[in-house]
């Protein structure tokens, strides 16, 4: 079994997975639940001056008779008070030493996070989580997001909290901006000892077609709120990523955003992530799913050959470049497995309205769909469409052209293939 | 238009399969791989568009759904339950090529059209009057079919019908536990909702009207008349009490209430579909011993092997190979001798008895595709009436679809056939009105 401990901008512990500062971690009694199903760390539901919430407060987006592959909610900080959250905290610190507890903070002044700060860490807490990225409610109130999006107020305070922090400082960075990388620099600049990403995106989860009212309805009104769950996984994905490879980036990352398993868990951990955090699975299905992410985690490790999970943490990033590198000379054509094909035909209909016009009806009865190869660009929809696992499969054709990119064409006169499916 | 009475002996049967509910709707819906050009159409002879109604179902679009469904057939709510969709639409479900449940297009459909009668949505109406009329013979699926279409088509109708119920088959032969007469006399109400088409019960061709009476009153004639009387064996004994025809027996079992208390052992002659829904609908009335006596081999009885397989789930018993020979009894049946056949259905001389208190007869219903043999430019083959594709007999203005033309398919397939004719009328009156 590989050695799963993590150790992220010095907070230690005995997994990569935590739970993010949400409902799931909102109470003591919650987050030793959790660490009883076995996650290794937990973020605790943001602090601050307790608010009142609304009801109600979350809605989903449902595709295919699958609920819940995108949630969002408008449910704002802690509405607990102050006392007995802290309390809380020491209490489980004490019972459960080995597991990392953060505490998550949003206030306004200089004085109130010196003060908050002082209080968490007299808990006993092994880190603490700026909140710079709730998007709906907070940030009304000129925080949350509202700091996230500034990178001169998020360097400010983060250099406040390292100021009055004995323990590491993370900071949590909002996803509703249009690029991450000033914003993750400016946590850098301020000191911080990583960040974590992302918090939730600014949305509307949907509308009720009957009372004429976005969702979640608080009685005849909504507001837009933070979307999360499975769908965001690509866009905090590429955060991550973008934030890993950049040169000038060099303090660690919590992954956040769309981890349902441990597969989404590894995926953030090859971008660059050394701990993941995870809210909205947990909120469907509840703390039993990291037995499943910490078995598959190890089971990942140990076929591939390695000895401890921080050694896949930014192996993907090498193959992570811009377009402009990509070698225009690699190509690929569809082929159709005869035997496993159904007969569906959704290639067919994929490749002619979505894509290139290059699978056809069979003519005979078979129904296996033909490829025109000569025509195929190697574009990946039928693969996705196919309801069969590995019927469709894109083959590399060798097609004598020596590997060429954009740049290369443009900077060095490198011989591009002849374009196909461009007439 | 009559409805069945209450008393039925056929109440006594749920449905063996269940209606879907919402939740059970939705996700067999979402299944549903939406196929292009999808096998399921093809195996469909209404050609229903099943992956865009359920597409629909999915969506929450359920008018929308159930308007695709009775645009390609306006009998799809009996379709959806008397439909042999195992060896149709559900057997052509590329799932069964991955080994996968294949979808339950039957009950989507009817979750689709019941709702759609439920909730009374018309989606049809009468064409404008073409001044035409057009007059149907036989008041069952095909004629229904042809009417409503003909209708929509702007031509008037008028219904010929010897019974006193419409609906045909569905009213008076289909398997309770697919389809009870008062459902069928929905779909007849729905039907005929459509306005304009005349209901003659209660009336005989050739009896209580002539064809020329028919040909002088109407622009055009459909043929839809299905199939005639039980087929007897011309054996000893086939007049004694407890000896019946079954697709008469079928009807007298849906619309009255029959006494079989005393039946021990009943015995059905036969192995086709009819034998073994009549098998399947006595065990279901609590005879103790049900017996199919059928000529042939097991692998090789016309009837679906799935119905096979759930009567002897059921208890039903069997003898392969046999025949009866006498049916014997003081004044009322109690034995019936049985000889045994070889391979080519040749007597092997042995024979045994075997009692029985009611025997069933299921060897093929007489065809009245003869009705129409003397009637100048029809052709009539093995009783049954040869048409075009259109459902163009060689009698200019005379049509015929379903049984009477098919020699005996499925409620589906007079539907299509009915529908199909409608067109080739109109265009045979000169309409062109798309």
């Amino acid at each position: 079994m590989a050695d799963l401990t993590t150790n992220c901008g010095g907070i230690i512990s005995p997994n990569p997975f935590w739970l993010a500062s949400a409902p799931p971690a909102n109470s003591g009694k919650q987050v030793m639940r959790a660490f009883d199903a076995g996650w290794g760390g937990a973020v605790w539901k943001t602090l601050g001056q307790p608010i009142q919430n609304v009801s109600s407060r979350f809605g989903a987006t449902n595709y295919g008779g699958t609920a819940a592959i995108g949630f969002n909610n408008i449910e704002l900080i802690t509405d607990r008070p102050l006392d007995v959250n802290f309390a809380e905290i020491a209490e489980v610190k004490r019972l459960y030493p080995k597991h990392a507890v953060i505490v998550s903070l949003m206030v306004e002044t200089r004085q109130e996070w010196q003060d908050i700060i002082k209080r968490s860490i007299d808990t006993g807490a092994d880190g603490l989580e700026l909140n710079f990225g709730c998007p709906h409610g907070m940030c009304e109130r000129g925080m949350g997001s509202a700091v996230g999006q500034e990178p001169r107020v998020n360097e400010e305070i983060t250099s406040w909290a390292k100021e009055y922090s004995s323990i590491p400082v993370l900071v949590k960075l909002t996803p509703n901006v249009g690029d991450i990388l000033p914003h993750g620099h400016a946590a850098q600049r301020g000191g911080a000892d990583g960040v974590s990403l992302i918090n939730t995106i600014k949305s509307i989860i949907s509308v009720d077609i009957d009372r004429f009212v976005p969702n979640p309805r608080v009685g005849s009104m909504s507001t837009n709120g933070g979307y999360c769950g499975a769908a965001v996984k690509p866009i905090a994905l590429h955060m991550c990523g973008q934030l890993a490879r950049d040169p000038g980036f060099n303090i660690p990352i919590s992954g956040i955003g769309g981890v349902t398993n441990w597969r989404d868990a590894v995926e953030f951990m090859l971008l660059g992530a050394s701990s993941v955090q995870v809210c909205t699975e947990v909120m469907l299905k509840g703390y039993r799913i990291v037995e499943d992410m910490i078995e598959g985690l190890n089971e990942y490790l140990d076929e591939k050959g390695f000895a401890s999970a921080s050694e896949i943490v930014g192996k993907a990033i090498p193959g992570y470049s811009e377009w402009g590198n990509l070698d225009l000379n690699y190509e690929t054509v569809a082929k159709i497995d005869s035997e496993s094909c159904i007969g569906c035909y959704k290639c067919v209909v994929a490749c002619h309205d979505g894509a290139h016009q290059c699978i056809h009806p069979n003519p005979d009865d078979a129904r296996v769909p033909i490829v025109d190869e000569d025509e195929c660009v190697g574009c990946n929809l039928c693969q996705i469409v196919c309801p069969v696992p590995d019927c469709i499969s894109l083959v590399e054709v060798a097609n004598g052209f020596a590997p060429a990119s954009w740049n290369e064409h443009l900077n060095e006169g490198a011989v591009l293939r002849p374009k196909k499916g461009s007439h | 238009m009559s409805r069945p009475p209450e008393q039925r002996s056929e109440t006594r049967f749920s449905d063996f399969k269940h209606a879907y509910n919402e939740a059970q709707a939705l996700a067999e819906a979402n299944r549903c791989l939406y196929c292009e050009d999808a096998p399921c159409i093809q195996a469909c002879p209404t050609s229903i568009d099943i992956p865009e109604f359920i597409r629909k179902i999915a969506t929450g679009n359920l008018k929308g759904s159930a308007r695709t469904i009775f645009s390609s057939n306006i009998l799809g709510m009996s379709c959806a339950r008397v439909c042999p969709v195992e060896t149709l639409c559900v057997g052509d479900c590329v799932f069964n090529a991955m080994e996968a449940p294949p979808i339950q297009i039957g009950k989507l459909q009817r979750y689709s059209t019941d709702i759609a009668f439920d909730k009374e949505w018309r989606f049809f109406e009468a064409g404008p009057d073409s001044g035409q009329s057009v007059g149907l013979i036989g008041g069952g699926p095909a004629s229904l079919a042809a009417a409503h279409e003909l209708r929509r088509l702007g031509h008037a109708c008028t219904i010929y019908e010897k019974r006193s119920v419409l609906g045909g088959l569905n009213s008076t032969g289909v398997a309770p536990y697919k389809m009870k007469a008062d459902r069928a006399a929905d779909e007849v109400e729905w039907v005929l909702a459509i306005g304009g088409i005349d209901v003659q019960l209660g009336v005989e061709i050739g009896k209580d009207v002539s064809w020329a009476d028919l040909e002088s009153e109407h622009d055009a004639l459909f043929f839809g008349a299905g199939l005639g009387p039980d087929r007897f064996l011309k054996v000893d004994g086939e007049d004694l009490s407890g000896v019946f025809g079954a697709v008469d027996w079928i009807e007298a079992m849906k619309l009255q209430d029959l006494d079989l208390a005393s039946v021990r052992s009943a015995v059905v002659v036969g192995g086709g579909n009819t034998a073994v829904d009549a098998v399947r609908e006595l065990l279901g009335l609590g005879v103790p011993k049900v017996t199919m006596v059928y000529r042939g081999d097991e692998a090789k009885m016309s009837g679906y092997q799935h119905e096979w397989r759930e009567a002897k789930v059921e208890g039903a018993l069997s003898i392969w190979r046999g025949v009866p020979t006498a049916f014997t009894g003081s004044g009322k049946l109690e034995s019936i001798t049985v000889a045994a056949l070889n391979a080519d259905k040749k007597p092997t001389g042995e024979a045994s008895a075997l009692p029985a208190d009611l025997a069933l007869l299921a060897i093929g219903q007489g065809k009245l595709g003869d009705m129409l043999g003397s009637l100048d430019g029809v052709t009539v083959e093995w009783g049954r009436v040869v048409t075009a594709e259109d459902g163009a007999t060689g009698r200019p203005g005379l049509y015929a679809g379903g049984d009477a033309a098919n020699g005996g398919k499925e409620v589906v397939n007079a539907a299509a056939e009915g529908m199909r004719a409608a067109r080739g009328i109109d265009a045979y009156l000169g309409g062109d009105r798309g």
